[in-house]
């Protein structure tokens, strides 16, 4: 029998992404963002999801994307990771995907150093290729301080 | 870990706390029939217990423990500071056992052989004697110990109940249960029943007899049955007064409760915004009613996380008795508002603080005997805590009626260290430079002992108090003593916060560094120096800082008025310009991501009325980034310090400590972080490598002298020589980034000022060079070597190198 895993996608500049379903929290649609000053670029705010703090990431800038235009839509894709919830930013929410370990693939060598410890790898779709997003590594925000 | 000894554990520790206090209490008043008997049951309970969970070490201790007890129960052996040493020994090892228990559930190797024998020897000082005859005998020549509570009761024990004290004294009196010993024991206490009757039918119950106490002896035609009736309404009393009715409850649930609480606080917020803007009446007066109860429910809740004072205090009498003993010296302790409570984890975070402030008051504040009773003083010193609520704070004062603090001293010795100029020094006011020992380095000890007097920890009580929001302060009177005094705030979950905002973001500002709100004319009212800008408060200048500024936020538009807020900071005020106050708030604290914070500009976040969140600005950390704080400390370290050093060729603070061998070593004050002396039995071995917990953090240890030898001449093995043969391993900890290492020393000696003329190339690895401090020659560590050489990861190693440079200039 072959081991499938679920993921939950989204598309980021037109890219198809995908998480571990099961660090998945919650997907909202977005709430009022409190702004902090001083933090990471990559941090866009805070959020209060019904009394719970949650950091929100812009994964564009953290996967160095194209910076998001204003007024463009994005959706929260909540996930857990060791130390608390982080809300990740993203274009558009997908589909709940379901993969075999086969189709699985690493990344290529030729992807850049600071992007690669984040994506794990890639499953080979039809038609389109998934990244698999490490959750934890993403959350970290220690690069750039906005001084 | 199975439920049972989770559970033991939990009533063992407790249990231990309280024997600690009941012993040194029990040395004052050997003869107390009441703390004796205490004190028995708990070491039996916990002999009982690991005997039935299979920890035979420890039941061994607790049982050697026990016996010697039950000697002193029976008035066969009469309390002295040798027996009470050794009990204290013996609570120690069951609570070293007991730790062990929580880590690895078996009671460890350690089987004590030599605090079993003492227990033994002093112990068979009196069993050795033929035991009925012997008790009178014992007692005869000793007059000096009456028993005043219950004078006879003890001899006339009949025979029988004797002979099997002496044979098992372990179990003797459990063999009653409790209540028909307690029903019996207020009849005698009253004198409604004579002991032998009791014993009698004590005995009767023995053979037997399925009846209880009392009808046994209304049988028997000992005594009144409307005696033994009150007796037993005494019994009930005594029982509810006992017991009241309590749960056992995890910290993890309170926590939770007090989140969900929190919660709730804001919707009730939530909710009087939407009712105020209404008009429906009906629902107004529901949501003051839920106003009342939320209210109620919070501070109901905020209870269950309070702990009196005395749950740290209760430690001081066995510090207070060893200290003393240690340093000579004769101390009483008193203390007061002992049931004052504050919050669990301002209880955690002032342990410290408060412990290194006793043992300050013990080691310098209180002088020997002879030195007491030539200044006319009672022998015996007397250290007081005192703790009282005030103003929605809690006080705690340390005082003592030492020598006090001599302010000539103190200005002379932060003049020589640098720490002010002469000039300086003469326009301190007192007040202020009693402020001086709280500065790192100072300290006006004479020498440096084991205790403390070296400069370190008066710098760290403040940091620590300040840390969570306190504050501390010192008075004193020469000769007569110094009073150290302590505001901290009652809890640190919900903080009363003003609220202000900066363009179109809102900030809380915790209301203990709040001071005034002054409104201030933009033409008139500020002014400028050298570009800085200033306003006149009272006729003090006042540096302002503008928020926006600070924060990177945008420019706001001109207005007329300017609104600041007077904040303090490390007792330093400054104004915070922002654009606009509002109201104060209770807020809930919540925790930021250690990421989002990296520049310690704010102290948490909090959910406000609106759901919004806002951002609690840290003052200390904004008063840094403002170069306050700093400006603070450069005067009164730096900018003196510094034109004293160009003129006096560059003078810097050592610490001197023996390294391996003896030999005098030295490195720069800045650094060590702490100086600690940890015991050995703290030390363990991770892996290859020794290590300590420390501060909740794993630190590992680094032995200089494995450290400085050439690497082929080390052997595998990582041994501390000074592991085998001290009790206790004295250490610098010093930082590296975030994690601290211990670099074990020999001795520590001094802290000393000099400026390293004469410099002489490096014989070994770790050293940087030798150079002539205080006279002798003196090798000066290079610490970042050492750490890297020993293959402790330097996180940090810019940093570390950036000190020894300045070493080395």
């Amino acid at each position: 029998m072959a081991l499938t895993k679920q993921f939950c996608s989204f598309y980021l500049q037109g890219l198809l992404f995908g998480v571990v379903l099961e660090s998945v929290q919650e997907v909202y649609v977005p709430l009022e963002m409190t702004r902090v000053p001083l933090a990471p670029s990559v941090v866009s705010g805070l959020i209060n999801l019904r009394g719970q703090l949650v950091t929100a990431v812009d994964l564009r800038r953290r996967l160095e994307l194209e910076p998001r235009q204003e007024g463009m839509e994005s959706m929260n894709v909540v996930v857990q990771v060791p130390d608390g919830a982080v809300s990740l930013l993203v274009d558009e929410i997908g589909d709940v995907v379901e993969v075999d370990d086969s189709s699985f693939e690493c990344p290529p060598e030729t992807l850049p150093r600071s992007v690669r410890e984040m994506i794990m790898g890639v499953h080979k779709l039809e038609g389109q290729l998934l990244h698999v997003l490490d959750t934890q590594k993403a959350c970290i925000m220690e690069e750039t301080i906005d001084r | 870990m199975d439920e049972i000894v989770k559970d033991f554990l939990i009533e063992s520790n407790e249990n231990l706390d309280r024997l600690d206090q009941e012993l040194v209490r029990l040395e004052t008043d050997p003869t107390s029939k009441e703390l004796l008997a205490s004190i028995f049951r708990t070491i039996h309970t916990i002999k009982g217990s690991c005997g039935f969970l299979g920890f035979a070490n420890l039941e061994a201790v607790a049982h050697a423990g026990e016996s010697l007890l039950s000697k002193l129960r029976d008035g066969k052996l009469v309390l002295d500071a040798d027996l009470t040493s050794a009990l204290l020994e013996m609570v120690d090892a069951v609570r070293r056992m007991l730790r062990e228990i929580q880590s690895t559930e078996t009671d460890g190797e350690n089987k004590y052989p030599k605090l079993l024998e003492k227990l033994k020897r002093l112990l068979g000082g009196a069993s050795a004697l033929p035991v009925p005859v012997a008790t009178s005998e014992l007692l005869a020549p000793q007059p000096a110990t009456p028993s005043v509570g219950a004078p006879s009761t003890e001899q006339e024990t009949p025979p029988a109940k004797k002979a099997e004290v002496a044979a098992e004294p372990a179990t003797a009196n459990l063999k009653y249960g409790p209540s028909r010993g307690k029903i019996g024991g207020i009849l005698v206490e009253r004198g409604r029943l004579r002991p032998e009757s009791l014993a009698l039918a004590l005995q009767e119950q023995e053979r037997g007899d399925r009846r209880r106490l009392g009808e046994i002896l209304t049988a028997l035609g000992l005594c009144r049955p409307e005696d033994i009736a009150a007796a037993q309404q005494i019994l009930e009393a005594r029982g509810q007064d006992s017991t009241v009715e309590t749960v056992r409850v995890a910290i993890t649930l309170l926590d939770r409760l007090m989140n969900l609480v929190g919660e709730l606080v804001l919707a009730r917020n939530q909710l009087l915004q939407y009712a105020h803007a209404g008009q429906d009446g009906g629902f107004q007066a529901l949501s003051q009613r839920m106003n009342l109860i939320a209210t109620e429910l919070q501070e109901e809740v905020m209870k269950t996380r309070m702990q009196p004072i005395g749950n740290v205090w209760n430690k001081f009498p066995r510090t207070v008795r060893d200290l003393a003993k240690s340093c000579n010296k004769e101390v009483r302790l008193e203390m007061e508002g002992k049931d004052t409570e504050l919050d669990k984890t301002i209880i955690e975070a002032i342990k410290d603080p408060l412990t290194h402030l006793v043992r300050n008051s013990i080691d310098h504040g209180i002088e020997s005997p002879e030195i007491r009773r030539r200044a006319g003083k009672d022998p015996t010193g007397v250290l007081k805590l005192r703790a009282f609520h005030e103003g929605g704070e809690v006080n705690i004062e340390i005082s003592d009626d030492g020598a006090g603090l001599d302010v000539e001293k103190i200005r002379k010795k932060a003049i020589e260290r640098g720490v002010i100029s002469a000039e300086q020094a003469s326009r301190l006011q007192e007040r202020d430079v009693f402020k001086l020992i709280f500065l790192p380095g100072l300290s006006t000890a004479e020498k440096v002992t084991n205790v403390s007097g070296r400069g370190v920890g008066m710098d760290v009580v403040r940091t620590n108090i300040e840390k969570i929001g306190g504050t501390v302060d010192v008075q004193s009177t020469f000769g007569r003593g110094a009073t150290v005094k302590v505001k901290i705030p009652l809890t640190l979950a919900i903080i009363p916060a003003l609220i202000v905002t900066s363009g179109s973001n809102r900030f809380a500002i915790p209301q203990v560094a709040l001071m005034e709100l002054v409104s201030l004319n933009a033409k008139e009212g500020v002014e400028m120096v050298h570009g800085a800008p200033v306003c006149r408060l009272r006729g003090n200048l006042l540096p302002l800082v503008h928020l926006h500024r600070e924060l990177k936020l945008a420019e706001p538009p001109p207005s007329d008025v300017l609104n600041v807020v007077v904040l303090r900071a490390d007792e330093r005020l400054f104004g915070l310009m922002v654009d606009s106050i509002h109201d104060t708030q209770e807020i809930v604290v919540k925790p930021l991501r250690k990421q989002l914070n990296t520049t310690k500009m704010f102290a948490g976040a909090s959910i406000m009325g609106d759901g919004r969140v806002a951002l609690i600005l840290d003052v200390v950390g904004l008063a840094q980034r403002a170069g306050i704080i700093a400006e603070l400390k450069d005067k009164l370290t730096g900018e003196t310090a510094k034109e004293q050093q160009e003129s006096a060729h560059s003078k810097q603070m050592f610490l001197l400590f023996a390294g391996p061998g003896g030999s005098r070593m030295a490195v720069p004050l800045d650094a060590v972080s702490r100086l600690e002396e940890l015991p050995t039995s703290q030390v363990e071995l991770n892996g290859n490598q020794w290590v300590a917990q420390y501060r909740g953090k794993i630190m590992p240890l680094v032995s200089l002298d494995w450290a400085m030898k050439e690497r082929r001449a080390r052997r595998r093995d990582t041994t501390i020589p000074a592991l085998s043969s001290a009790d206790s391993l004295q250490m610098l900890v010093c930082n590296q980034g975030s994690q601290a290492v211990g670099v074990v020393v020999e001795r520590i000696l001094d802290i000393v000022e000099d400026s390293m003329t004469v410099r002489y190339p490096a014989s070994r690895p770790g050293v940087l060079y030798s150079t002539v401090i205080s006279g002798s020659v003196t090798e000066l560590i290079d610490i970042p070597a050492i750490l890297v050489s020993a293959g402790v990861e330097v996180e940090n190693a810019p940093v570390a190198e950036k000190v020894m440079e300045k070493a080395a200039n």
